[in-house]
């Protein structure tokens, strides 16, 4: 009976695509629409011929559901590879912009590529890293399979779909002009279904775990899942210009909106970047060092602390601009006492290694966790350092701001992500350790190495820029023109590049890794499947 | 669960407690706060408060607190700028109204002028003249002797108060090419071409600019003049130089007789002050080519 009423479901929705294919009044949301037309088409074909047969015989589902993680550790190394080959690219469009290819207008200007590259990297790679590792997490945490059934499955491919139509709209120039929230009307409205669906999933999950208490990482995982769909909301409230076309007016307008942007942008660092990543540190980090979280306590205090503080943080994004002073003086306190709260994660997750430390001489998995912590702690102290008014005159609008992003995204969430892949892959698909640990090594290095090429090229061509636009003479006259500090940054856009080019590599290496341990032997013994008890 | 879980053990390797708990084989240690981090979290948070007194910081009915220092960061800019005004208050004055063919005399005047000069092209100029002011194709460089609407300092200075073929200042530079496609045949265009190569010094072909010089005659010399040397008066280019603004190639020329130019360049006049305006042509009359 379901069936009967997914293919009517189905039906309407290719029906209403079709119509939005024809009636549409840009390119975006026409290939958008008959994007839409073939996978429901598929899904159609799909539900039609599985319409009425007799159930396959599976097996009773008591061990966890690990199917739609695997798929979801495919798409995050998939997705990394695409966004740091999109970021390198675009590293050497600065550097030589010939390569805005005349071609290849309008779709392949930097300006079109450069969200391509934050959303691949953010929500592409690191949001089905984080979903991937929320389900697993979540599983092992709590003892218990997945709730919602084959939910979790449409949460992972809503998900994607989510991601290739933003990607696609990108380069067919749809876009908000929202950073992080470029994704027009009708894409934020079906990631707001997608995420409701990520919530149940997760929280069906949890009231029905078989352990007493919610451990940590759980909490950080949860307050993920909640605020960024009330920041996914709030920011992307707008009224579409038409319902057959892309554009839509935002309903917020001016310093409101820009402090809605901003209050939505600094908590996606917060809560995706920080809250959401800790959660995974919390599980991977003492599994893979085999010992004891160091603090109940910390853990206790630095949570509350950093989703009580972390909400209010984001006026320093716009200190010396119409807002208001009030409002820049609290983003910048609230910034400067998130110091330490961020920090606690930090201590927790090195202190786990207590015991432990030997294993940084001969785990390149464990050394990852530990260079990732390392870049936690130092851009959760640049971030409070550069939100101090006197500091952001001179950093802000800069390449500093790059560099301090980058140290934290490439240092702390790529490498806490690589390392989770690699505890990932061989448990996953049951094979006795990664295809080889001499590759995880050599990822490790090219990734490290290409970090500090990038954070330092941005952090001395960050500085210089801002001195050099602020240097007056001893009249007050500006000495340097905007075009002088472009041609001044040259030589660090192509070590930067080269830098993004190590990373990319590092990625590459993984990738191969990933590939030559799926298809590998599987070991003969199996580890336990079934839940706890 | 299982009675273990709430059972607490003492951990081999650091001999503290745990806290009974075990999620998937994950322990967790009962240390306490770290005494450096619980302090320095106290610190952050009573600077914050100290702040927070200090500066603009809480929202009230109508406006917020303004803070026991009284800052606020247009105040900061303001007597910052306030400050250079003050000091440059003296200089600035005399420049507006100074005569600019004997600017060269007042040796601090002159020195004002050129630096407040720079900064303005750097600001407002370099977005099409680039910023070392060798100019860019349709836009003239600055540095060479070959003046379209005349070099001396004065000149500068008018160019750049009222602009050229623009809508807005009616005393603009105003001429204007005709488009030549809807006057000459195609043929009579390439003869033309040919003719400007000539004189310009470049390959040509001798047969054609022969013709050519019948047409630069009739329909070219009342601007560019006779010997096709350009008229200061009519911002018509000299030619028989090797001097572009839009390129002296074939295929450039037969373009820029077919269809035209129409260069436009804004009326800084309405939009700087007398001493910007005085200031920015001292600076490109001195940049090596004024005359």
């Amino acid at each position: 009976m379901l069936n009967y009423v997914k293919l009517v479901v189905l039906g309407l929705i290719i029906l209403f695509a079709a119509m939005a294919a024809n009636f549409a009044r840009d390119l975006a949301y026409q290939v958008h629409a008959l994007l839409i037309i073939a996978v429901a088409f598929g899904l159609f074909i799909w539900v039609l011929r599985n319409t009425d047969e007799p159930p396959k015989q599976t097996s009773p589902p008591t061990g966890y559901m690990d199917d739609v993680i695997r798929a979801g550790v495919i798409a995050t190394g998939f997705w990394g590879v695409v966004g740091f080959l999109a970021g390198t690219f675009i590293a050497f469009q600065l550097a030589f912009p010939v390569l805005n290819f005349d071609w290849a207008q309008p779709y392949a200007n930097f300006g079109r590529l450069r969200p391509l590259h934050t959303s691949a990297v953010i929500f592409a790679f690191g949001g089905n890293a984080l979903i991937m590792s929320s389900f697993y997490i979540v599983q092992r945490t709590c003892g218990t399979r997945l709730w919602g059934g084959n939910l979790a499955w449409f949460v992972f491919w809503g998900y994607n779909l989510f991601i290739v139509l933003a990607a696609t709209g990108y380069l067919l120039g749809s876009t908000q002009s929202k950073e992080y929230a470029e994704p027009e009307w009708y894409i934020d409205l079906w990631l707001t279904i997608v995420w409701v669906a990520f919530l149940l999933v997760y929280l069906g999950t949890l009231i029905k775990r078989r352990e007493k208490h919610i451990y940590v990482a759980n909490w950080f995982l949860l307050s993920f899942i909640i605020t960024v769909a009330m920041l996914h909301v709030v920011n992307n409230l707008s009224l579409p210009v038409s319902i057959w076309g892309s554009r839509s007016v935002q309903l917020f307008a001016g310093v409101q909106d820009a402090m809605t942007q901003w209050w939505y942008g600094h908590n996606a660092v917060g809560f995706f970047l920080t809250a959401g990543f800790l959660g995974m540190m919390y599980y991977f980090v003492p599994k893979q060092a085999g010992r004891p979280v160091f603090s109940y306590k910390l853990s206790i205090i630095h949570f509350w602390a950093l989703i009580f503080l972390y909400i209010w943080a984001g006026p320093h994004h716009l200190h010396y601009t119409a807002l208001p002073d009030w409002a820049s003086t609290l983003g910048m306190v609230f910034s400067v006492i998130l110091w330490m709260p961020s920090w606690g994660g930090m201590i927790n997750g090195l202190m786990t290694l207590q015991g432990a430390w030997d294993k940084l001489r001969t785990d390149p998995i464990i050394r990852m966790m530990v260079i990732s912590l390392a870049f936690y702690g130092m851009s959760t102290f640049e971030g409070p350092m550069m939100s101090i008014r006197a500091v952001n005159s001179l950093s802000h609008y800069t390449d500093w701001t790059i560099g301090h992003v980058h140290s934290g995204a490439l240092g702390w969430n790529g490498m806490i992500t690589f390392a989770a892949l690699y505890f990932l892959t061989p448990r996953l698909w049951n094979r006795a350790s990664m295809y080889s640990m001499a590759a995880i090594n050599w990822h490790f290095w090219l990734a490290t190495i290409g970090i500090v090429l990038y954070a330092s090229s941005m952090w001395v061509t960050g500085i210089m820029e801002g001195l050099m636009w602020r240097e007056v003479d001893d009249q007050g006259f500006l000495v340097n023109s905007f075009a002088d500090t472009v041609s001044a940054k040259f030589p660090m856009y192509v070590v930067r590049a080269l830098g993004g080019v190590l990373y990319l590599v590092g990625g590459l290496i993984m990738a191969w890794n990933m590939w030559m341990t799926i298809r590998g032997a599987e070991t003969k013994t199996a580890p336990a499947v079934a839940p706890a008890e | 669960m299982s009675d273990n879980q709430t059972e607490r053990r003492v951990d081999d390797e650091t001999g503290i407690e745990t806290t009974g708990h075990t999620w998937d084989g994950i322990e967790e240690l009962n240390n306490p706060l770290p005494r450096w981090w619980l302090w320095t979290f106290y610190a952050c948070i009573v600077w914050g408060i100290g702040y927070c007194i200090a500066y603009p910081a809480w929202p009230l009915v109508k406006g917020a607190t303004e803070g026991l220092l009284g800052y606020s960061t247009r105040g900061e800019v303001a007597a910052d700028i306030e400050m250079f005004k003050t000091r440059n208050a003296e200089l600035s004055t005399q420049l507006a109204s100074a005569d600019l063919e004997t600017l060269s005399a007042n040796d601090a005047l002159q020195r004002y002028a050129v630096s407040g000069g720079a900064a303005v092209f750097r600001t407002h100029c370099s977005q099409c003249h680039g910023s070392g002011a060798a100019g860019a194709k349709g836009y003239p460089n600055l540095l060479d002797d070959d003046w379209l609407w005349g070099g001396s300092v004065n000149e500068i200075a008018y160019s750049v108060r009222h602009g050229i073929r623009n809508e807005q200042d009616s005393d603009a530079h105003w001429s204007e090419m005709p488009a030549f496609g809807e006057i000459l045949e195609e043929a009579e265009i390439e003869t033309a071409v040919q003719y400007v190569l000539k004189i310009s010094g470049a390959d040509h072909d001798a047969g054609l600019a022969a013709q050519g010089a019948v047409v630069f005659e009739e329909q070219c010399s009342s601007c560019h003049g006779e010997d096709g040397k350009g008229m200061i008066d009519q911002g018509a280019p000299n030619l028989a130089d090797a001097i572009w603004l839009y390129g002296g190639d074939a295929e450039t020329l037969r373009e820029t007789i077919t269809y035209s130019r129409f260069g436009v360049m804004p009326a800084w006049g309405l939009r700087l002050t007398d001493t910007d305006v005085n200031a920015v042509s001292a600076y490109v009359h001195q940049l090596g080519g004024g005359q």
